[in-house]
């Protein structure tokens, strides 16, 4: 479970939130509004205040890099910097790649020459290795096709009910909301609304 | 040794002058900064004569270090200065003058008072010049360095920041940052000592034979300085990397270019 009690960031005062464990939350708000400021808080890649705990425990007692990989922050765009896809995982040999549509051989593919669709998928898996007790996801499947988007769907939703991880997913697409989601956050003008599903 | 007169240096000037006369057409605004940067060089130079001169006479070891605190605050502003990145606050000139005070103090002291063993060991003849030139090659190499580490984690802010969201340490973070901001930092004196005796012969060399040394004595010099200077710069580029580091990151293992202010 995580808490967050009056988080404040550069562009968001006093945010209050209580994901529990399997459970999966979407957040929408127009562009501009934060989202990506707030799940940089939470992961905290920027400066910010406020209390955030994992079941129980306060942020600041855990190490940096633990608190990073339990809860995982997926940016809108991922980043790769060796030339092979297994150089960017821990143990490519144990990474599931056929649940997002992958054979073995992705494994020695060069980063330069896949889509930005492949690049996000891969990097959801990259992401999942670390076993997250919180997955932030930022707007995972904009750039994906119906099949990859509900290949995605199916793993992120298994693995929280899996793992009883919690999760905030941004998204606009209400299709979406509908179908992996039972709560959706609106951040507007610095406040968490919960929004009635259509 | 034949001593130059006011004369023999105007005659050589005239070829800083018929060089700022052509360049009028190319570029006047290089014109102007050769003109100055001469100027500047014949009055600096004339003053550390006096005052080496002065110092020579006193051999007072409270006059050596007031200058050699001197030397290395004029070196601390020199390397803020070529930071197109850089630290804001005191620790643009803190990391580098503190890195360079750290090596270049350092390795003086174990040249003067362990392999020259003069006495007394601050005897200024031998002290001033010997890091002088320390200052000089390991304020370049500092300068490189901090100048390379702040822009490319700039550059790199994404990479770097991606590697902490999957939980990377500091160090794993910017691995190839490191090594090539170390490389940087050393590439100066490699290249100085790969060419040495056969692509240039150094000035302190020079400057010995000139001044009438029997050559293998000079070079004996030479050589120690090499070493010295490598040392120098390489443990310098190590302690600005180590400070600068650690600048660039904070307790929460957050990468802070906001600490980080462009020059000009």
């Amino acid at each position: 479970m995580l808490i967050l009690e009056h988080l404040s960031c550069v562009v968001l005062q006093g945010i209050s939130l209580v994901l529990e464990d399997a459970e999966l939350v979407c957040l929408s708000g127009a562009s501009g509004s934060g989202k990506t400021r707030l799940l940089r808080a939470i992961a905290d890649l920027d400066l910010n205040s406020g209390v955030v705990q994992l079941d129980g425990t306060a942020r600041d007692a855990i190490d940096p890099q633990a608190w990073r990989r339990q809860v995982a922050y997926l940016p809108a765009e991922s980043r790769w910097w060796a030339p092979t896809v297994g150089e960017h995982f821990r143990d490519p040999a144990s990474v599931p790649f056929d649940q997002l549509g992958f054979d073995k051989a992705v494994i020695d593919w060069k980063v330069e020459r896949l889509s930005s669709g492949e690049r996000q998928r891969l990097a959801i898996l990259r992401l999942l290795e670390n076993h997250p007790r919180v997955l932030l996801l930022d707007e995972p499947t904009a750039n994906l096709d119906p099949q990859s988007t509900e290949r995605v769907e199916a793993l992120i939703t298994k693995y929280i009910r899996d793992a009883r991880a919690a999760c905030l997913w941004v998204t606009h697409a209400i299709d979406q909301i509908e179908r992996i989601a039972r709560h959706q956050l609106l951040l507007d003008n610095s406040c968490l609304k919960t929004a009635v599903a259509a | 040794m034949i001593t130059l007169s006011l004369l023999d240096l105007s005659l050589a000037a005239l070829l800083v002058v018929a060089l700022a006369l052509s360049s009028l057409r190319i570029y006047p605004e290089i014109a102007g900064q050769l003109t100055i940067a001469a100027i500047r060089t014949a009055i600096q130079l004339t003053l550390i004569g006096l005052v080496l001169k002065a110092l020579f006479a006193s051999s007072d070891v409270l006059w050596v270090a007031l200058l050699s605190v001197f030397m290395l605050a004029v070196a601390g502003r020199e390397v803020m200065a070529r930071q197109h990145w850089r630290f804001s606050g005191w620790w643009g000139y803190g990391i580098g003058a503190l890195s360079m005070f750290i090596s270049s103090f350092s390795v003086a002291l174990f040249a003067l008072i362990i392999v020259i063993g003069n006495d007394p060991w601050y005897q200024p003849q031998y002290a001033i010049p010997l890091l002088g030139m320390l200052l000089g090659n390991t304020m370049n190499g500092i300068a490189l360095a901090l100048d390379r580490l702040t822009s490319t984690a700039s550059e790199q802010r994404d990479v770097i920041e991606a590697r902490l969201m999957l939980g990377y340490s500091q160090r794993e973070a910017i691995a190839e940052i490191r090594q090539q901001v170390f490389r940087t930092g050393l590439i100066p004196i490699i290249n100085a000592m790969a060419a040495a005796g056969i692509v240039s012969l150094p000035g302190m060399m020079t400057g010995q034979i000139l001044a009438g040394a029997p050559p293998v004595e000079a070079v004996k010099y030479q050589i120690l300085i090499m070493f010295l200077i490598s040392g120098g710069a390489g443990f310098g580029t190590l302690a600005a990397l180590h400070f600068g580091v650690k600048r660039l990151f904070d307790e929460r293992l957050r990468l802070r270019l906001d600490r980080l202010h462009k020059a000009g």
